[in-house]
């Protein structure tokens, strides 16, 4: 985790400025009654359970921070945090969404058409785009500090994000913005306790009380899939609504294992049973009632589209069961299962012009409850129920194309699921029945994307780009620069049984500094953002006050479109052997010594007083071996071998430089041979 | 001034060694091939003991936890298939609703791969294209198709990005117990990978469809998993089918699952084993001699023998084992092993007779496998798609009747793998820190690169050397001559004295012209229908020789040899014929190292030594009978089919040889894309037609 020490002074002053606050705050106001008088700050917390047909069950918190204006009331909150609010004034942010992930959503098993999935599932590691209401010539400028300041605020290398190769200005497919919304991901951030911890630092109560009690870290970490979002809208002071403000939702979506699960011997046709579950089984603890700070706190279960219908199958074939349905009010047994819990409201989904069964939401208030008589939420299962959960229109998954080191392909296929086709198709225009996906996808600079490449098939059969891509805007990756970005707005016709995009890319080269540490485990291209506007993932519940006041079932009435992301990919880029600068620098010190060595012996040497030395010396007789050596010198040095007497050359090895030799020799090879 | 004079005559030093080099060719060529081949024979010898280099690997240090819970589970599918081959009728589809159904209750993602076994053809064209490429024959029979089962598990919380693969052949109509057992093995693994929170990869278990061979069914899963057609008109892998009445699995997508990039693959199998132990098979040779990282051997290896107790062999020539002359040399060795070491206890040469021979046969089976280029098992296909892959065969020393042994075997081998995909999961880069290039000696001892190296070098090094130096001689001739004509009378015959290289350089063009159709002519041959092998042997060769006659006829045009000398031609002729060799063993050398190196060991003497047997005859000195007895038997010994006819009666007696077993050794080599075959055809060959001429030059 890289963190900017010179922010992180200043965010640990901030911190503690915070925390001061905060803990005068609480001993003032030590009851809840003086919450109205916060300067119209507000601070809501819930828990959504949902048990999913993989045996699984989703937990989903969410906490909702909202402030007025901060002109209105000077520079001081009471329950929001300072450092956020600091954030949003500084650097003018309009909206923004940080995220960090670990593990994959599966759209298959937990579904991808419901707002819970669209807003909470997300790509693994980290995920982030703001809005700045900066002239766009100034919203570079303003995404890198932001950046800086979030690292240092969540302890995560947030900041490799500042790099303008990492990051990108969608327009057409991302969300409507004017050429001030900035996105970048960080596909292998891992994400531990020590992004969490700052993160519940922004809470009021922290994890100390109320549901954010519930985190116990080994064992929301032990899910398979874990979440951790923030959320950031401000407005302007203008506008008079209720909304107008800084609001900062924080929501943690943990998939978890309820840990019954295969204790036995549970094996074979009994493993359709669902596990039975309760909060202290999942979490392993129990809510010791609200942060008493809170507006409002409540938990939640929700029982899907899908598993509501194949209950209602179940009750009917079974008619001469008990007549309680379960949608009558107060109930909390039924044959199928049984909630231990009185459920506090039960709101149902308005029918969602499917004709289909809908989803059932039941509410516990956790206001009544606390240490002494702590709320523990249990569903138990009666019978075996089978059923599946509500998927996106089309499954979206992503691969790549060919095999070694110079060139691959991205291919992009999409597939209709099952729950689709009863979708309804009300999206005619021109008369022809029309699907319009939206992709997104960014790629880093060095896998090189011939967008020229790309070919479509629809069916399997190739078509012309211009029949099927209704919109496309592509920016090119330039070296070092930026990366390359493409957004296309499809029209599929409906009913396809297939679709496919395949982009062909070549694999570029780093210079030696530009690979990270791992840079044999390869390189990863970020997850492409497929989205269907022409389904909403909204849930329709009948009028009631409740529902406004609860931040998680007043976001699932919010309009938005279906999202899903597809994987991560992997590409291994050729790497160069990391020890090979060493090799360099010793090749080349070789060369030089041999350079100048050579070069002294030219300059230094006089030819004729070797000469004269060389005959001076030839007067001393030579033994047997040394004739041998000059003759095999002279051989090497091209020249007839001259007589011993003829003065030339020969001498210089002498009788008593072999003897000197000979004799060293020999001194090593005895202490080697006794001492070595 | 005298001295001035010296000092021009005076020559670099380089240029001097290259002349003392020139010079003494004869001596330079003994000694160094006598060296290559000495430094073959002491491979063994210097073989180091494997080690494993990726840290991040760590075998072993975390305890199984594969337990009897999931080998019974195991029993219980292997019971179920096992009952099912009692009536064959309807097995097929039957044990892949089993296979998939027992996938899909352990939580993992299944589906269905269908394929068309591919027909073994010859594409002369296609050497060396990459497997993207692979087309799909449009004549081959729809009717045929096999069906692979996909099991996937994700890792729980990882991103998906890289995966391990698990093999294990099934053949539905003819599998026996042996194939039930490694499917056996591979599900307890799996069934306890779907529980486990360590995975960081996810696993995929491909039950390959092996009725149409091992190979096929991986090759065809692999194609579609990296290169889908997409616009595919014949919608082989677009229906469902149902399986079973469970509605809870009730559909099984033929459509292709994918997870990330492949980090590693295991191949599973089970032989009956007829020895003493319990043992494990490595087979690691995949096509044009590329081997896995050695890591992957060396954790299969560690945790075998340090954690399971098998006992680790890899392939052996056993009739190495028993031939004398190797047995003397390792006694040899071991003497002189023995007498270094009194020198130095610290120089740990010398390895005993035992050791060595039981190296030197490991090293000739490895070194004859990567040769050949044709995979050793399935684990081939990965290998083209940069994945690491090996084959493991278990084999067992008593009857897989017996159930508590049976319980005992699949605890070991599913342990084992259990063991291995750990450490490959720990694994946060691909395979890169141990070596690709190497040669085994046995399952814990190999040759690297740079030792192997050494020994091919020396052997090559004479072949520029020589082929110089009788340039060289040549050119030595001449000026004698000349300086006797008056250097005005005959411009143009020293224009062509010194261009009459191109006429050597022409024939040996020619004869590698005609290397070039001869491995070619093979396609043709294989298009005529109803012909078995020994008639197509003897086509080919009938149309070489003919090929051979008509590129004489119409190349080497007879006006040539007007200006030729003749006392000087064959030396030419040879000099470039060396060269010519010299550069294909280079090219070669670097695409199969062991194809280099044995083809140089076969056919480096006979080069160096090529000489006109009329000049022999003529010399009647020892020496040039010796020369001329030599040159008869090395021109028998590398005529490629000579080779392949005297190494197969080596091995297996020389009773059983028929002609048309060359045309099928052939045959798979080229229908595995072998480098070797044309290395045979291009380098071998011609330079083996060359010398021929060179020993019947009539000068």
């Amino acid at each position: 985790m890289a963190i900017l020490l010179s922010r992180r002074s200043n965010l640990l002053a901030v911190v503690v400025l915070l925390l001061c606050q905060l803990f005068l705050y609480a001993t003032v106001s030590s009851s809840g009654s003086v919450l109205k008088q916060g300067g119209g700050e507000e601070f809501s917390e819930e828990l959504l359970l949902k048990p999913f047909p993989d045996r699984k069950v989703l937990a989903h918190f969410h906490f909702q921070s909202r402030a007025p204006h901060s002109s209105s009331h000077g520079r001081h909150h009471h329950l929001f945090p300072k450092a956020i609010a600091q954030l949003v004034k500084k650097f003018r942010v309009k909206e923004m969404e940080l995220s960090f992930t670990q593990g994959r959503w599966r759209y298959e098993q937990w579904g991808g058409f419901d707002p819970l999935s669209s807003n909470n599932a997300k790509p693994p590691g980290v995920e982030l785009w703001a809005v700045f209401d900066v002239p766009q010539s100034l919203v570079d400028v303003y995404w890198r500090n932001l950046t800086h300041t979030l690292s240092g605020l969540f302890c995560a290398s947030i900041n490799f994000l500042e790099s303008s190769t990492t990051y990108s200005a969608p327009e057409l497919t991302f969300k409507p913005s004017f050429g001030n919304l900035r996105y970048g991901t960080l596909p292998r951030e891992a994400v531990c306790t020590e992004n969490l911890t700052p993160w519940l630092k922004l809470l009021p109560c922290r994890d100390k009380a109320g549901l954010s009690a519930l985190m116990d870290r080994p064992s929301i970490y032990r899910g398979f899939y874990h979440s951790q979002r923030l959320r950031l809208t401000s407005s302007e002071s203008g506008s008079d609504e209720v909304d107008s403000g800084i609001g900062l939702d924080q929501t943690l979506t943990v998939v978890l294992q309820p840990s019954s699960w295969r204790t036995g011997k549970t094996y074979s046709v009994e493993t359709n049973i669902q596990p039975s579950w309760s909060i202290s089984s999942i979490f392993g603890r129990n809510i010791p009632g609200k942060c008493v700070i809170a507006k409002s706190s409540n938990v939640y279960l929700q029982l899907d589209n899908g598993l509501v219908g194949e209950l209602k199958n179940l009750e009917r074939e079974n008619a001469k069961y008990v007549a309680n349905t379960f949608e009558s009010e107060g109930f909390q047994s039924n044959h199928a299962f049984k909630i231990s819990v009185t459920p506090d409201k039960v709101f149902e989904e308005v029918d969602n012009l499917h004709g289909k069964s809908t989803s059932v939401i039941y509410g516990f208030s956790v206001e009544k409850y606390s240490d002494s008589q702590p709320f523990d939420l249990g569903l138990t299962w009666k019978i075996p129920v089978v059923w599946s959960c509500q998927q996106a229109p089309l499954h979206a998954s992503r691969f790549l194309m060919g095999s070694g080191n110079e060139r691959g392909a991205i291919a992009i296929s999409l597939e209709p699921t099952e729950s689709s086709e009863g979708l309804p198709t009300s999206h005619i225009i021109d008369g022809r029945c029309e699907l319009r996906v939206d992709i997104f996808q960014v790629v880093p600079w060095y896998i090189k994307v011939y967008f020229h490449t790309l070919q479509v098939f629809v069916d399997k059969q190739p078509r012309a780009m211009a029949d099927v891509v209704d919109k496309i805007r592509v920016s090119p990756s330039k070296d070092k620069v930026s990366p390359g970005v493409m957004e296309m707005i499809l029209k599929l016709p409906c009913g396809s049984k297939s679709a496919a995009f395949s982009l062909e890319f070549d694999k570029g080269f780093l210079h030696i500094d530009e690979y990270p540490p791992d840079a044999n485990q390869g390189f990863d291209i970020p997850s492409a953002l497929i989205s269907f506007p022409s389904f909403n993932a909204r849930m329709n519940f009948s009028e009631d006050e409740f529902l406004n006041n609860s931040p998680i079932l007043s976001k699932f009435q919010e309009t938005s479109p279906v999202l899903s992301y597809t994987e991560v990919l992997l590409i291994p880029l050729t790497t160069p052997d990391f020890s090979m600068p060493y090799n360099v620098i010793t090749i080349t010190c070789t060369v030089f010594a041999l350079y100048f060595g050579s070069l002294l012996n030219v300059l230094r040497r006089r030819v004729d007083e070797e000469e004269r030395i060389l005959r001076s010396r030839a007067g001393h007789k030579a033994g047997w071996i040394s004739q041998l050596l000059s003759r095999l010198s002279a051989k090497l040095r091209g020249r007839p071998q001259e007589q011993p007497t003829s003065s030339l050359p020969h001498s210089f090895i002498s009788f008593r430089l072999v003897l000197k030799i000979l004799l060293v020799a020999s001194i090593a090879v005895t202490w080697q041979y006794y001492f070595g | 001034m005298a001295e001035t004079e010296v000092s021009k005559k005076r020559k670099r030093p380089i240029v001097r060694l290259a002349v003392l080099l020139l010079s003494h060719s004869v001596l330079v060529s003994v000694i160094c091939c006598t060296a290559g081949v000495f430094g073959l024979l002491l491979l063994p010898v210097l073989a180091k003991n494997t080690y494993i280099s990726e840290n991040a690997l760590m075998p072993g240090s975390a305890s199984s936890m594969l337990s009897n819970q999931e080998v019974s589970e195991a029993n219980k599918l292997i019971k179920e298939l096992n009952n099912l081959h009692s009536n064959p009728l309807g097995a097929t589809t039957e044990s892949h609703g089993i296979i998939a159904k027992y996938m899909s209750n352990l939580g993992a993602q299944v589906n269905n791969h269908k394929f068309h076994p591919q027909l073994n053809q010859f594409h002369p064209l296609h050497f060396f294209s990459g497997p993207d490429s692979g087309v799909m024959q449009e004549n081959s029979t729809r009717s045929l198709y096999g069906i692979n089962t996909v099991g996937i598990i994700r890792a729980p919380r990882g991103d998906g990005k890289e995966a391990i693969v698990l093999v294990t052949p099934y053949n539905a109509v003819k599998g026996g117990v042996r194939e039930t057992l490694s499917l056996g093995i591979a599900y307890s693994v799996f069934s306890l990978l779907t529980r486990v929170t360590w995975l960081a990869k996810d696993i995929i278990w491909l039950v390959a469809d092996s009725q149409y061979g091992e190979y096929a069914p991986v090759a065809a899963w692999l194609r579609d998993y990296h290169t889908p057609a997409f616009s595919n008109l014949d919608s082989l892998n677009t229906e469902t089918c149902h399986v079973g009445n469970n509605n809870f699995e009730s559909k099984i997508s033929y459509g292709i699952r994918r997870s990330g990039t492949m980090a590693a693959a295991l191949v599973l199998g089970v032989a009956y084993g007829n020895e003493n132990e319990d043992t494990l098979g490595i087979y690691a040779e995949a096509s044009n001699g590329q081997m896995p990282n050695l890591d992957l051997i060396n954790i299969v290896h560690y945790l075998a023998v340090h954690r399971q107790g098998l006992r680790v062999k890899v392939e052996q020539f056993h009739w190495l084992l028993n031939s004398k002359w190797v047995k003397s040399l390792g006694e040899v060795f071991e003497s002189l092993g023995k007498m270094v070491k009194t020198l130095n206890p610290d120089w740990k040469l010398g390895i005993s007779a035992a050791d060595y021979v039981e190296g030197a046969a490991t090293l000739a089976s490895s070194l004859y496998h990567q040769a050949l280029g044709v995979p050793t098992g399935p684990h081939g296909a990965f290998r083209d798609y940069q994945v690491d892959a090996i084959t493991l065969e278990f084999s067992l020393r008593i009857s897989f009747d017996r159930l508590d042994r049976r319980n005992d075997f699949l605890l070991h081998g599913g342990r084992l793998i259990e063991g291995v995909i750990r450490s490959v999961n720990n694994l946060l880069e691909k395979f890169h820190q141990s070596f690709f290039l190497y040669l085994l000696t046995s399952p814990s001892k190999f040759v690297s690169v740079g030792v192997y190296m050494i020994a091919f070098a020396l052997l090559v090094a004479p072949l520029p050397v020589v082929a110089a130096s009788l340039y060289a001689k040549t050119l030595d001739l001449n000026p004698t001559s000349e300086k006797d004509k008056s250097a005005t009378s005959n411009e143009l015959g020293s224009v062509l004295q010194s261009w009459k290289w191109l006429n050597s350089v022409k024939t040996v063009f020619v004869v590698h012209f005609w290397g070039a159709t001869v491995s070619l002519l093979p396609y043709f041959i294989s298009q005529i229908p109803d012909s078995d092998p020994t008639t197509n042997f003897s086509v080919w060769i009938l149309l070489s020789i003919l090929s051979l006659e008509i590129l004489r006829w119409i190349l080497v045009s007879p006006s040539s040899h007007i200006y030729g000398l003749p006392q000087g031609e064959w030396a030419i002729l040879k000099s470039a014929t060396i060269s010519s060799f010299f550069i294909g063993l280079g090219l070669m050398s670097v695409i199969n190292f062991a194809t280099a190196e044995i083809g140089a060991l076969l056919m480096v003497p006979m080069a160096l030594m090529a000489h006109p047997l009329k000049l022999d005859v003529r010399g009647q000195s020892l020496r040039s009978i010796l020369r001329m007895i030599c040159n008869l038997v090395l021109g028998v010994i590398s005529f490629p089919p000579a080779t392949f006819f005297v190494f197969k009666g080596v091995i297996e007696g020389f009773s059983g040889i028929k002609a048309g077993d060359f045309w099928n050794w052939v045959e798979s080599l080229w229908a595995w894309n072998s480098a070797t075959y044309l290395y045979i055809g291009m380098v071998h060959l011609p330079c083996w037609v060359l010398c021929v001429q060179i020993l019947l030059h009539p000068c």
